[in-house]
């Protein structure tokens, strides 16, 4: 665990987590991309210190942790899976709209508005 | 017992079924759950009464300490009596009061599913027992009121009292929970065998007492029972004036001897309500039109004197209250009946329009006048009895507030007088002619409709002149409630005792009252502006419908974004709090492993902030891939090749994907303004930012104990047979977490297929 490491771990996070909050459906993918770039890398991080490739038979040094690094591999291919589905929700939407955008649900805005409204009981 | 009470429900769902069929008889069938309930009673009586209370127990949820647990004593026996003999009445009365109304067989099933559970109501001895039977009796009654569902009135009448009676009963639930932890058992007996007596328990009873108080409309709840008169009339005889009202004076009744010496608020309090609800409704009943309410609100008068009786706890008032109780079911029962008679041939019930009743229908007007002169607490009728023994106990009983106990008493007596003869003489009374008045064309009732009114009316009749009769259940119901060792009788003649003298001037004021109702109604008029609870409960119902409306178009905007952007700034506050307080004592933090890993990192973070502010989308997407890249290189100086090889080639997977999308897709994208701007967006990112590299420091510090992954490195070849320990890890040890990782493959590529699969949507 280092500072260099945590600070990018960190930093690819809040990133990620700007993305996520944009209306355009790829933005939104790539800041999950992101985030799990981060996720990764601290599931590796939170293990414990780097070692050797996990090997049996590779006795030069300590060995790095082998159980985040399953969990990682299979975190990235998970990540893949979503990644690709989002694409083609944006795809998708580029069809029925030529963009992907998303916009704003129309009822939910209509109940906002109600909302402060005193004239109703 | 069990078998009694298992009974109703299978006659419920009889009658459901047969409903159609039977039309209006299906009463009758009904009545047969009641009439076996009664003969059971009335088989076990001398049993009960001697001293041998039938118990029965049965485990239902132990770890909740709830079982099905029923005592029969002589107070629960009174009430069986009452619940099953006036439910066998009702079910004959509404066999002729219905026409050919639809939707009878399940009025009727209702109808018998609440005496069901008003049996177990009032002979449950687990407390949470008693809760489940509480909240039955409220649905029920709240299905019954709301019978004519066609009519917004009944609606609006029912849901009051579902809100009202649930309220207290949810209050009452936490009251009995803490009473339960406090005292170490739910058995109601065990409870008042050996009271507990913390400051705890106190409020616990408070709470309680909020339920009681709702479920019989005392104070400031009292508002529903007039309400609940939108229902048809044998549910308001049945529930809203025999019965189920009476379950919140049947719980004090039962506290009250424990309670009430132990803690000082309870008689104020409890005495206190009562006597305020017994002037309450007594003052509103003087002035209604509708017969109907003048009985409503003398119910809520006569249950607000009983609360006060049966409330202070004492010896001699437990008899008194249960003599009340039996008296007021046995008049207001009949009163009711009446009434419903009354607007079944005249078809109305406002005392301005009826004239010459009594003329009309003779039997009817006789029935009403004994009915009511046992109300009014006139000698010879089993209601003189009960209101001269809660007279003259509360005038010896030794309470802070005798005098005002007592003189309290004796005004709602005068008021009772008052809106008893203003029944009497605007139901049956010949008033001067006028052009509004019915009358004239009425017919005699069915004497099957009058039969169930003329046979209680009997038996105040009888209890009165021969209260022997009945003294031995109202004796033992008083004494299983107070001191098993203390005897009282009824009688009907005490001497000439102080009360007695009340009692005449009370009758005396009360029909001057009744003589002066114009100069009376014209003063009434002056407290119309003052706001009641009613408004109270109106008010709190817009509010909590604006509440409503505000919170769900604060929170369900509609908006993705801000959607994002709470969930993600509710990780950080709240994953930041715990991470305050699981800080570890000390933490060590190396600034690099090498050099190289600096330069990649840096790689990383201006790849990733340049993907940020790229305007153009490829470009957004390769700076993605390299951020991927980078962190594969992370992965090989960190140990994990295995790692770094899949994120390679899952990276230039997604990076293929991407440019396919992308290809369509405008080339600078465009981020329509919205309510969750820029730097809200900034906040939070850098508030979820700080809270993963805190969270970070802190996991990597955390650890305590050896990672169980050396251990799976050891046993890789002995056990799996393989070196490479990842490899072994994904296909072996945790197999199942591969094999969900496929299934999430599998789905998102059914879910891709359907959705590039889809053809371009037809506009025309």
């Amino acid at each position: 665990m280092t500072f260099v490491l945590i600070t990018t771990v960190a930093l690819l996070y809040g990133v990620g987590a700007y993305l996520i909050m944009a209306r355009n459906l790829l933005h939104i993918v790539i800041g999950l991309g992101l985030i799990a770039h981060g996720a990764n890398l601290l599931l590796l991080l939170a293990g414990g210190a780097p070692g050797s490739p996990p090997l049996v038979g590779a006795e030069a040094a300590r060995i790095a942790d082998p159980l985040p690094q399953a969990m990682a591999l299979t975190a990235i291919v998970i990540t893949f899976g979503i990644t690709a589905f989002l694409l083609a929700m944006a795809y998708r939407s580029w069809i029925l709209h030529g963009d992907d955008v998303v916009e704003d649900d129309i009822d939910d805005r209509r109940i906002a508005r109600q909302a402060p409204s005193k004239d109703d009981s | 017992m069990i078998a009694v009470l298992l009974l109703h429900g299978v006659v419920a769902g009889v009658a459901a079924a047969s409903g159609r069929r039977l039309g209006r008889f299906v009463f009758l069938l009904t009545a047969i759950a009641p009439a076996a309930t009664f003969v059971w009673a009335l088989s076990r009586a001398r049993e009960i009464l001697a001293g041998n209370p039938v118990w029965v127990s049965w485990p239902w949820v132990e770890s909740l300490g709830l079982e099905i647990s029923l005592l029969v004593d002589p107070f629960s026996l009174m009430f069986v009596l009452l619940v099953s003999g006036i439910g066998v009445l009702i079910m004959l009365y509404a066999t002729w009061y219905f026409g050919d109304t639809p939707g009878l067989g399940g009025f009727s099933a209702i109808l018998v599913l609440f005496a069901g559970s008003m049996l177990g109501l009032v002979t449950a001895d687990n407390l949470l027992l008693l809760f489940v039977f509480w909240e039955l009796t409220a649905i029920t009654s709240y299905l019954l009121i709301g019978f004519e569902d066609k009519r917004a009135e009944a609606r609006s009448a029912a849901l009051k009292a579902l809100l009202v009676t649930g309220f207290g009963g949810l209050v009452m639930l936490t009251g009995i929970i803490i009473l339960g932890a406090e005292a170490g058992s739910y058995s109601m007996s065990e409870i008042l065998s050996s009271p507990p007596s913390s400051t705890v328990t106190g409020v616990a009873l408070v709470l309680v007492l909020v339920g009681a108080f709702t479920k019989s409309a005392q104070v400031p709840f009292h508002f529903w029972l007039p309400g609940a008169m939108a229902a048809p009339t044998p549910v308001s005889a049945y529930l809203h004036s025999a019965t189920m009202v009476k379950a919140g004076i049947y719980l004090i009744a039962r506290f009250s001897p424990a309670f009430a010496p132990l803690f000082a608020y309870w008689q104020p309090l409890v005495i206190g309500v009562g006597l305020a609800t017994m002037l309450v409704g007594g003052y509103q009943a003087l002035r209604q039109h509708d017969a109907k309410l003048i009985l409503a609100y003398g119910t809520v008068s006569q249950l607000g004197l009983m609360t006060a009786v049966v409330g202070a706890g004492l010896p001699k008032l437990a008899f008194a209250g249960a003599a009340l109780i039996l008296a007021h079911a046995l008049y207001k029962a009949t009163l009711f009946m009446v009434i419903g008679v009354v607007d079944h041939q005249a078809h109305s019930r406002d005392i301005r329009l009826l004239s010459g009743l009594g003329r009309a229908m003779p039997l009817t007007f006789w029935v009403a006048v004994l009915a009511m002169a046992s109300y009014v607490g006139l000698p010879p009728l089993f209601g003189f009895i009960a209101k001269e023994a809660a007279l003259e106990g509360m005038r010896l009983a030794p309470i802070g507030v005798d005098s005002v106990a007592f003189f309290a008493v004796v005004l709602g007596s005068v008021l009772t007088t008052a809106y008893g003869a203003r029944f009497l003489w605007g139901v049956f009374g010949t008033k001067p002619p006028s052009p509004a008045h019915l009358g004239g064309q009425i017919e005699r009732p069915h004497p099957m409709l009058l039969a169930p009114a003329v046979l209680l009316v009997l038996l105040t009749v009888s209890f009165g002149l021969v209260p022997r009769w009945i003294d031995s259940l109202i004796g033992a119901a008083g004494a299983s409630l107070a001191m098993p060792d203390t005897s009282f009788h009824l009688a009907l003649w005490h001497g000439f005792v102080p009360s007695l003298a009340w009692s005449a001037i009370a009758v005396g004021f009360g029909l001057v009252l009744f003589w002066q109702r114009e100069s009376v109604e014209r003063l009434q008029s002056v407290t119309d502006a003052i706001p009641g609870s009613e408004r109270a409960y109106a008010l709190g119902l817009t509010a909590l419908d604006r509440g409503a409306r505000w919170m769900t178009g604060r929170l369900q905007v509609g908006s993705l974004p801000t959607y994002s952007g709470v969930i993600l700034a509710t990780v950080a506050v709240v994953g930041g709090a715990m991470l305050v307080r699981a800080w570890p004592q000390d933490m060590t933090v190396g600034f690099a492993d090498s050099p190289l890993q600096i330069a990649v990192a840096l790689f990383i973070v201006v790849a990733a902030i340049a993907t940020a502010v790229q305007k153009r989308r490829i470009a957004a997407v390769l700076l993605l891939g390299a951020v991927g890249y980078g962190v594969a290189v992370l992965f090989v100086m960190y140990g994990a090749p295995d790692l770094a090889l899949t994120q390679v080639l899952f990276e230039t997977l997604a990076l293929v994907l991407f440019i396919l999308v992308v290809r369509h897709l405008p080339d600078r994208f465009r981020e329509p303004r919205q309510p969750f701007g820029r730097t809200s967006r900034l906040v939070v990112s850098i508030g979820l930012g700080t809270f993963v590299g805190v969270f970070a420091l802190v996991a990597s510090n955390a650890r305590t104990v050896e990672s169980i992954g050396f251990e799976m490195a050891a046993r890789a070849l002995p056990e799996a047979g393989g070196r490479n320990v990842v490899n072994v890890i994904l296909t072996d040890f945790r197999a199942l977490d591969t094999m969900g990782e496929i299934t999430v493959l599998v789905v998102a590529a059914i879910g891709i297929a359907a959705l590039v699969g889809q053809g371009r949507r037809d506009h025309g």
